[in-house]
């Protein structure tokens, strides 16, 4: 059912894309300006209206102040987080954030935290996807690095919810894409993928068995990508102005300096990816005072300045393996994912961990969108593609506790399969002590200092008895998602314990209902409208391309009942045009469409047999000519 | 007898019943395991009882299966790994072996000492000279200089506490097959006294502790050699 369609989405740091399951393939939707890619950027326009994707990409140079790039990188994280990444990123925070709240960012007046801005994009790719199917779409699976902590995957679910999309699964991005990889070569072995896309880089090995593609090992690092490349060749450019122009593009206080990075950062990206293709870029910046930044990189100079970057990637790869007990000799694939990856060098040190050429058959940008598809598939039931398909992934980071002396007590180790659970018991300290608190955290470090914080637990109405007395169970459960779950009992009374999360990071349940942008009582509405619109100016095209189809010599040749049934089906189209039912506008135009496959065929064959009498294609009165697509045909695009 | 995981009549995802591990697979509680068969069973079981297949079901469901399938991942973890297994055996027969460790860990950590640990006897003089030699290097590797030969010494005998390492995991293997033994007998309608089930047990937390001595010391020593 058209209604239960559960679409695929890729939310990346750079791009972010939709796919469904089309028959026995997943593909992807396009946006409404035919790119299968969604810039993940987000701007306000001068009515504060929110702009998404390409359409926003100007104001990152126009009105830098009103646009947000990269918000992935603030998903799930705190102030003290992201310190280093305020020296790199034009983020405006808002400045009235108190110390623990979730952060949010400034677009002009407004502020939006990191899930609010994400929800935005992930709005416009179900729209996508609605104009696409012609239908709601209110199911998604998302996918999330890998090596995302708790913190970072809820956040992802928060902004799902506030897009007005129910989060089935939140799937790893290398996971999903072995998933895409794995669906036409069915076969058995280990396959190492590596994942380096705009903010974030994972690495995951997994054992493929009879359709079942299970993670072993997963490691990575959440802020690492082809960001941080950006970020080095803008600091070089910077110093450069600096030192030879005299100019300080650092300084806040000049607005066009804004305009003026990123105008830069735009020369960069487009130099660092044609590096890729050819030995030696040439960047030409215009900047204020009609100065210009002129200079050439070398692949040469350039691979020397990426190295330590990609480097980083090597601590992760050789622990994966050694997580997972298996020498390099013994992976059967290596599968490259992220945009990052076209990058020879990236490429070569790829090679020469693993010792094995790398797979490049699928697109990188796509792959893990296409998967996500997989996925929602099997979710959703599975089809004759996904038969006997299942994915077991794994918990990237440890869960612990913290116990006495600040120490964390690891109960789940990463790498476990998730669903994975723990059983803890507590008691208390003092006679009738009624409360509990439990600090529970996230990493690989000794002490609970150098762990992430995932939730402050307080165990409530513990009933009074003496010191020592009670005991409580806690159990802890890690879903397939990969987010926790808490809950308690004190086993004596048999009363199940309240507990009260305090996320350390991350909003609470109130606050993401407040946030939802599309409340379910509009949703429909909103729908519906936008389907109504849509379809009008679809109607509208056609309508146009009647008009110069009757004009043309085609319309001659028509018999007159073709006439007749055309000049019908036109007046039809055109009388419910004027009312709100978007799908008989939609029917009317099917109609009209068929209705003129003749006409759109007779005017070809006259501007083929004119050009053939020696006149020219302009004066055949084609307007588009013969390698424009059917005159009549549907317009795909506004 | 597995424990029932689904509906005999309709193949539903049942509620987990409150069961150990090696009845959550239908094993008796035996230490010697296939575990290929076990694997096998394990994607069997994953491929009916996954959150991810069970997604179009009914709330009640899905939260059974996941229950069921956090069971299973637990289950088949924890057998799967021999030390593992047989530290979750020696558990269930009422060795609070992790509780002793935990609370000797804390102690140290707050304390800020080193950890007390019982050193086997027979390792007590090996173990002392190498601790002198560890922190040789410590302090060597601080001056910033290089000490090839001491390195090399270090190297042989971290090899040599593998081999080791090694050596108990046959001699924990030995124990398994008395375990197992005397479970058969007392399946067969043989008792089994108090004692004797004591005993076995205690040897294997014997063969657990020096093991845990040993691991952790070669991964002391493989930590100041990569550092």
């Amino acid at each position: 059912m058209a209604s239960d369609r559960i679409v695929g989405i890729d939310l990346g740091t750079t791009n972010s894309l939709v796919a469904f399951m089309q028959g026995e393939s997943p593909v992807v939707i396009p946006g409404d300006d035919g790119s299968n890619l969604v810039p993940s950027v987000v701007a306000l326009d001068q009515n504060n209206q929110p702009v998404i994707g390409n359409a926003a990409r100007k104001h990152l140079t126009e009105t830098p102040e009103r646009a947000v790039y990269s918000i992935k990188r603030l998903m799930g994280r705190g102030v003290d987080d992201i310190q280093e990444e305020l020296k790199f990123f034009p983020f405006r925070l808002a400045e009235d954030l108190q110390a623990g709240e979730v952060l949010r960012i400034r677009l002009g007046e407004k502020t939006f935290t990191p899930p609010e801005i994400s929800a935005l994009i992930l709005r416009q790719l179900k729209r996508n996807a609605e104009r696409f199917f012609g239908a709601q779409v209110t199911k998604a699976v998302i996918t999330v690095p890998a090596y995302f902590n708790d913190a970072q995957r809820q956040a992802t679910k928060d902004a799902g919810r506030i897009a007005g999309l129910e989060v089935l699964r939140l799937v790893n991005e290398p996971t999903a894409a072995s998933l895409a990889y794995g669906l036409d070569r069915k076969q058995n072995g280990i396959v190492a993928v590596y994942d380096l896309g705009g903010g974030t880089f994972d690495i995951s090995i997994l054992k493929l068995h009879d359709g079942i593609f299970e993670v072993i090992a997963t490691n990575g690092d959440t802020h690492l990508g082809g960001d941080d490349i950006d970020n080095l060749l803008i600091t070089i450019a910077l110093d450069d102005t600096l030192g030879d122009l005299g100019l300080d593009l650092r300084s806040k206080d000049l607005r066009h300096n804004a305009e003026a990075v990123q105008a830069i950062r735009n020369a960069v990206i487009e130099a660092k990816i044609a590096l890729s293709l050819q030995p030696s870029v040439k960047l030409d910046v215009e900047l204020p005072g009609g100065k210009r930044y002129v200079r050439e990189i070398t692949r040469e100079q350039f691979e020397q300045l990426i190295q330590p970057i990609i480097d980083r990637t090597v601590g992760p790869c050789k622990q994966a393996l050694k997580d997972a007990g298996l020498k390099p000799e013994q992976i059967d694939e290596v599968v490259l994912v992220g945009g990052s990856t076209r990058i020879p060098k990236v490429r070569a040190l790829v090679k020469e961990l693993f010792h094995r050429e790398p797979h490049t058959d699928l697109n990188p940008d796509e792959v893990v969108a296409l998967g996500a598809a997989v996925q929602a598939n099997i979710l959703g039931g599975g089809s004759v593609a996904t038969e006997n398909m299942l994915l077991l992934d794994v918990t990237p980071l440890s869960l612990g506790i913290e116990v006495a002396g600040g120490v964390t007590d690891k109960i789940i180790l990463r790498n476990s399969t998730i669903p994975a659970s723990a059983t803890q018991f507590y008691t208390t300290q003092i006679d009738g002590q009624a409360n509990v608190a439990i600090h529970v955290l996230q990493g690989e470090r000794e002490l609970a200092k150098d762990c992430r914080s995932l939730a402050r637990f307080d165990l409530k109405g513990i009933p009074a008895m003496a010191a020592g007395m009670a005991r409580i169970e806690v159990k802890f459960l890690i879903d397939a998602n990969g987010i926790l779950h808490v809950s308690a009992r004190e086993q004596r009374s048999g009363k199940e314990a309240e507990i009260q999360v305090q996320p350390s990071y991350g909003l609470t349940d109130e606050q993401v209902e407040g946030m939802i942008l599309d409340s379910f009582d509009s949703a429909e509405e909103d729908f519906r409208q936008r389907q109504i619109i849509e379809s009008r100016n679809e109607a509208a095209t056609i309508l146009a391309a009647l008009d110069k189809g009757k004009k043309s010599p085609a319309w001659g040749h028509l018999t007159t009942d073709e006439k007749k049934t055309i000049a019908k089906m036109e007046k039809a189209l055109i009388a419910v045009k004027a009312e709100d039912d978007y799908q008989a506008i939609r029917k009317a135009i099917d109609a009209l469409n068929q209705g003129t496959t003749r006409l759109a065929e007779l005017m070809m064959d006259t501007a083929v047999s004119t050009a053939l009498k020696g006149k020219t294609m302009d004066e055949a009165d084609m307007g588009e000519g013969p390698t424009a697509p059917h005159p009549m045909a549907k317009a795909e695009f506004e | 007898m597995r424990a029932v995981h689904f509906c005999k009549s309709c193949g539903k995802v049942q509620p987990p019943a409150p069961v150990d591990y090696f009845t959550f697979f239908g094993l008796p509680r035996k230490l010697n395991l296939d575990v290929t068969v076990l694997e096998k069973d394990f994607y069997e079981l994953s491929r009916k009882l996954h959150p991810d297949l069970n997604a179009g079901a009914g709330s009640q469901e899905q939260e059974w299966s996941l229950q069921q399938s956090s069971l299973l991942n637990d289950a088949h973890r924890t057998l799967k790994d021999p030390i593992k297994r047989t530290q979750y055996l020696l558990q269930l027969e009422g060795v609070e072996l992790e509780e002793q460790s935990k609370t000797a860990t804390e102690e140290a950590r707050t304390t800020g000492q080193v950890k007390k640990q019982i050193v086997p006897p027979d390792l007590l003089e090996e173990v002392f000279e190498l601790n002198m030699q560890l922190e040789e290097l410590r302090m060597h590797k601080k001056m910033g200089e290089d000490d090839p030969a001491l390195i090399e010494e270090i190297g042989r005998q971290k090899l040599e506490l593998e081999e080791k390492q090694e050596a108990l995991l046959r001699e924990l293997e030995f124990r398994w097959k008395m375990w197992d033994g005397m479970i058969q007998r007392e399946q067969n309608g043989q008792p089994v006294s108090g004692e004797e089930r004591k005993q076995e047990r205690d040897k294997m937390v014997d063969v657990l502790n020096r093991r845990n001595y040993i691991r952790n010391l070669v991964r002391d020593v493989g930590e100041v050699l990569e550092n």
